[in-house]
């Protein structure tokens, strides 16, 4: 029998807000080869996000090498995303961006400590491409439902994960519902800004 | 009718010709179980027909489900050990892989094929190519995922005089595109006849080295946040996709003195993009047959009541 090829890993849809607050990373067996999960506050557990948000910044933070970061933005704050010699689509991306611009990241999850010993993290891009408004929009209103869903399934008394999540991060997923709540109010305003310039273009007529 | 008397006739129409029993014995045994032990009605009913089965020396899977079946369509079948009625032409009758096994093969009806399997000691007559049957009382199975039926003893066979349609199965898969994987973009498929391998550096894996002929596809992962699914668009779909025709692809491959920079081109196109496709299930592949682009979001005020509503 030939060895069955490993499932692919699912991409998690988080906001920023839910991102930057994890800090845990753990792996399911001793295998090298296995796979590295970052687990979310809300108890899901993330081995590749899906990000769609808005590049305001790229910068060479490199010393030896080129080595970019981005910065991508969602409704409830912000992701960070660094390229270098081993991602050399998406460091060629960021090189020649032109900010600000709606992009599209498919990426993993990173962790690092700094000194003062607190635990960043970061995305580190399989693949960066420019989208439209519309798809920007479609996550935003994509990566809520998926956050309700997981605030609403939370239960750290039963599921393993959420009580690893309670444990690690507090528990208090609350948050990120309002998070949730708070970038799908922005969609609607947008489109009442959007409604109304159109129909005072509409009056000038 | 009682439901105790509902249930007893059932079983003494099933066990009536293996054994001599009484309905009233049947209703007397299923009363005992559902008044004096408090025993829930499917319970008693299973339990009496376990020990009237072992008094006949009869195993379940022989005396079929009993009562009417539902009717159903192939794209129905999804559930394991469920008894039905199938109306289904036979596509294609394969080589049994064992001895224990009669017949197997592919049946179909307009919404789909399965896979069958007929067990040798069944002694079912056997079923023709090309022919459509009324299957009364066969049994669902299921492997990874992938659902059969089985004929078996109690198994009738009605050979139709009629024609059928067969269609293929389909699936949809929604979300967004998040990865193009290697062997997408400007191929070479082998010339030969009734060949259309993929060549891999100028070689067919079947003929040798060959004179490749041109071909587009995408083989992608579409992820919606829950789950991910493999989908092939064909050259036809890719060109839709893209907005890239064949002849432009290989004219921007000769110009580049590359052809990795067609793949290269349709990842920047398409990835992070949202899709919707519908086709046939080819494996863990769905072939896109239909494909739409999704643009904004059309749920966000329901979205925004149930996440104020928590």
């Amino acid at each position: 029998m030939s060895q069955q090829a490993p499932t692919r890993e699912v991409a998690r849809r988080v906001f920023a807000a839910e991102f930057n607050d994890a800090e845990y990373t753990f792996k399911e067996s001793d295998d090298e080869r296995a796979p590295q999960y970052l687990l979310l506050p809300s108890g899901e557990r993330a081995n590749r996000i899906f990000v769609v948000g808005t590049l305001t910044e790229t910068e060479d933070v490199g010393e030896d090498s080129e080595y970019w970061r981005g910065r991508v933005v969602d409704p409830t704050g912000t992701f960070y995303t660094y390229a270098g010699q081993y991602q050399p689509d998406a460091a060629a991306f960021l090189r020649d961006a032109e900010p600000p611009t709606y992009v599209a990241v498919v990426g993993k999850p990173r962790t690092y400590e700094t000194d003062d010993g607190t635990v960043n993290v970061s995305l580190r891009p399989e693949s960066i491409t420019e989208v439209d408004a519309a798809t920007r929009d479609r996550w935003v209103v994509e990566t809520a439902q998926r956050t309700v869903e997981r605030v609403r399934a939370f239960s750290p008394d039963t599921d393993e994960y959420d009580g690893l999540a309670a444990e690690e991060y507090g528990g208090d997923v609350e948050r990120y519902r309002r998070a949730a709540v708070e970038a799908l109010e922005s969609l609607d305003s947008e489109s009442d800004t959007e409604a109304e310039a159109e129909g005072a273009g509409q009056a000038s007529l | 009718m009682s439901d105790v008397r509902k249930d007893a006739r059932e079983l003494h129409e099933r066990f009536s010709d293996h054994l001599d029993v009484t309905e009233d014995e049947i209703a007397e045994r299923l009363t005992t179980l559902t008044e004096e032990y408090m025993v829930p009605r499917e319970e008693a009913r299973r339990s009496v027909e376990s020990h009237y089965l072992e008094e006949a020396g009869l195993e379940r899977d022989d005396l079929g489900s009993g009562g009417s079946n539902p009717k159903v369509k192939v794209e129905d079948i999804e559930e394991d050990e469920q008894w039905l009625d199938l109306t289904a032409k036979v596509v294609d009758l394969w080589e049994p892989g064992h001895e224990s096994i009669g017949q197997v093969g592919l049946l179909g009806d307009e919404t789909g094929t399965v896979k069958f399997t007929a067990w040798a000691s069944s002694d079912l007559p056997a079923l023709e190519e090309e022919t459509v049957y009324r299957l009364s009382n066969v049994v669902t199975d299921e492997y990874e995922g992938r659902y059969s039926v089985k004929l078996n003893r109690t198994t009738t066979i009605e050979e139709l005089d009629e024609e059928m349609e067969v269609g293929e199965n389909s699936a949809e898969a929604e979300g967004a595109l998040v990865a193009m994987q290697s062997g997408s973009g400007l191929i070479k498929r082998c010339p030969e006849e009734d060949c259309t391998r993929v060549l891999q550096n100028g070689r067919c894996s079947e003929h040798g080295d060959v004179e490749g002929e041109f071909d587009l596809r995408i083989k992608g992962v579409l992820d919606d946040g829950t789950e991910v699914q493999e989908v092939i668009f064909d050259q036809e779909a890719t060109e839709a996709l893209t907005g890239t025709t064949l002849e432009e692809a290989k004219q921007r491959a000769m110009d580049a003195l590359d052809t990795e920079v067609v793949a290269d081109d349709m990842r920047e196109r398409t990835l992070g993009q949202y899709y919707r496709v519908r086709g046939p299930q080819f494996g863990r592949y769905v072939l896109a047959d239909e494909v739409e682009e999704l643009g904004g979001p059309t749920d966000t005020e329901e979205l925004l009541i149930e996440a104020r509503s928590i």
